[in-house]
């Protein structure tokens, strides 16, 4: 398990949270709410006013008894945002350097082993100002895995490049993993490439852990207004408390009622937010029974049809609901099956599996 | 041409440089890394040289390293040497007035190393000494080369806190710069001409090796890039 606790004041920390080892994790959050503090705290680079780091129950810091393990005793690779090549030296040089660990005869070798690796074996003597962005990510990366560390640490390790490099230098780094069997902790602003790679999420908002669990959980459940937010879940709405019983939460959304299986146990104080993916509404055939086991049906106006090439999110507001508008996201050949446009009327199903009850 | 008074000049660089040199890289990196409020007054206390007149420095020189100063007496009963109107007083008086072009050419070639190479060579395992000696220096080399290169070019025409602090004895801390002072004094034009052409010509190709080596570098770099 890495285990991280931080409290600190500038920049302003507070975070406790742990990691599965062998497994890759992914701090999401705003620009300043912290990530890259956490990561260069957790490598040895920053000293936090408190904290307790430990990696495996091996302690990397601990401010109670005054211990803390510089970064260069930390087993740790280290990617940061601009990667850090030594500019002096050549892409095999700047792998070279972090093999101090082996004797100098054998450290060209090794280097070029692992530039191989990150596919980039033929620029073994080019300076870092002759490599392009992903070229130069590639000898970070290099250099990173090169000490065999038992904990890779990546800063928006592909903020810098193209869409396409980024791409594929994700699928890499995914092989990577499984193949090193390797702990890696990264930091993105990117909600999707978060969701795309890792197996655990940490979502931090100003120095503070929003969420954290398995990443399928976070995406399918937030559990407050904030960390809904943050994941971006379109649909956000108010609805007040009507009653639980063994089968579930009823909510009263304007006219409508609505059913969530998993909830709050008692009643909060005042109305409740819930929400729902966008991907979780559906179309429902005209012909479908009002009673089925899609959920709550109800009836909606298109309001707008925006085409995202391989998706349509389309707008509506729901009847009944006091004006209150809902989004989904649909296939593109959808809209063509169901004959719909904007300004059609629609029957879209609620499914009380997807819909999320919040904490304020 | 005062052979003895060269002999001493290249003497007095000598000791200058391999004194000065690592008191410049050490105060230097440390003036480019330190987060002290008293960082301004530092730097203004190491570039006073630069604009105070050589002869005050000499005065305060002479002031307090005198035989009959406190400091003189003890530096006298430690090591049984005085620092005024000797060889020894010669190269403390030259470190002082070189402080400037020892450090700050070199606390400038520090503070281009960003912060971000420190971090990736502790994540490469490199120890602080490993990473002044692998990453630092190999980048602020150009400052450091810039720092002797001023030092040893000064030091051989430096004038007046030698004459203030040394005096003009022959085989002790008569210098070039001294000996060219004397014979022009003595109405020996030609003496005083043949060794100020000597000195031109020395000052002239030292710093011009300095330059030629930091331009073949600038220009290794360009073409890289």
């Amino acid at each position: 398990m890495l285990s991280i606790r931080i409290e600190n004041n500038t920049p302003a920390l507070k975070v406790d949270f742990g990691l599965p080892m062998g497994t890759l994790s992914a701090i999401v959050g705003p620009s300043g709410s912290g990530k890259t503090s956490v990561l260069r705290a957790v490598a040895g680079l920053l000293a936090p006013s408190h904290s307790l780091i430990s990696f495996d129950n091996d302690v990397w810091a601990d401010t109670e008894t005054r211990y803390f393990r510089p970064a260069y005793q930390r087993p740790l690779g280290f990617v940061t945002q601009s990667f850090g090549l030594f500019p002096h030296l050549t892409a095999t040089e700047n792998v070279s350097a972090a093999l101090n660990h082996l004797p100098r005869r054998e450290r060209g070798v090794e280097a070029q082993r692992f530039l191989e690796l990150v596919g980039i074996g033929g620029l073994a003597d080019r300076q870092p100002s002759e490599l392009s962005g992903g070229q130069s990510q590639r000898v970070a990366m290099a250099r990173a895995l090169a000490r065999k560390p038992r904990l890779l640490l990546l800063d928006e390790p592909f903020s810098a490049l193209d869409h396409s490099t980024r791409k594929r230098l994700r699928v890499e780094l995914k092989r990577l993993q499984d193949a090193l069997a390797m702990t890696v902790l990264f930091v993105t602003h990117d909600l999707d490439e978060a969701a795309e790679l890792s197996q655990n999420m940490v979502l931090l908002r100003r120095g503070q852990v929003v969420q954290q669990g398995p990443t399928r959980e976070l995406l399918r459940r937030p559990s407050t207004v904030e960390a809904a937010r943050l994941m971006n879940f379109a649909n956000l709405a108010k609805a007040e408390w009507v009653g639980s019983d063994a089968s579930g939460i009823t909510l009263r959304w304007g006219d409508v009622l609505l059913n969530a299986e998993i909830g709050p146990k008692s009643p909060p104080e005042g109305q409740i937010y819930w929400t729902i993916r966008t991907s979780d509404v559906f179309l429902v055939k005209d012909d479908h029974p009002n009673e089925s086991s899609l959920g709550t049906i109800l009836s909606a106006d298109i309001t707008e049809i925006i085409e995202m090439g391989s998706s349509v999110l389309v707008s509506v507001i729901v009847a009944r609901s006091g004006g209150e508008s809902l989004r989904l996201r649909l296939r593109p050949g959808a809209l063509h099956r169901h004959n719909v446009s904007k300004g059609s009327r629609i029957r879209i199903a609620l499914h009380a599996q997807s819909l999320v009850l919040l904490q304020s | 041409m005062d052979w003895n008074a060269f002999n001493l000049s290249l003497q007095l660089a000598a000791w200058t440089l391999a004194l000065l040199l690592p008191i410049g890289v050490v105060t230097g990196r440390w003036l480019a890394k330190t987060q002290t409020r008293a960082r301004p007054w530092l730097q203004a206390f190491f570039a006073l040289p630069l604009v105070l007149p050589p002869t005050v420095v000499g005065y305060y020189l002479l002031i307090f390293t005198g035989t009959r100063s406190p400091l003189g007496e003890l530096i006298m009963s430690w090591f049984g040497v005085s620092l005024v109107f000797s060889f020894p007083g010669l190269v403390v008086a030259s470190i002082l007035v070189n402080l400037p072009f020892a450090i700050l050419p070199v606390q400038r070639a520090f503070e281009v190393v960003s912060s971000e190479l420190y971090d990736a060579a502790a994540c490469c395992g490199m120890t602080p000494w490993q990473t002044f000696t692998r990453v630092e220096m190999p980048l602020a080399w150009p400052g450091v080369l810039s720092a002797a290169v001023l030092t040893l070019g000064h030091t051989l025409g430096e004038f007046g806190v030698v004459l203030m602090v040394g005096g003009n004895i022959p085989g002790e801390t008569r210098t070039l710069s001294i000996a060219i002072f004397d014979r022009v004094q003595a109405f020996d034009p030609l003496a005083a001409g043949q060794m100020a052409g000597f000195l031109l010509l020395i000052s002239l190709v030292t710093v011009a090796l300095g330059y030629g080596v930091l331009e073949r570098r600038e220009r290794r770099r360009r073409r890289s890039t």
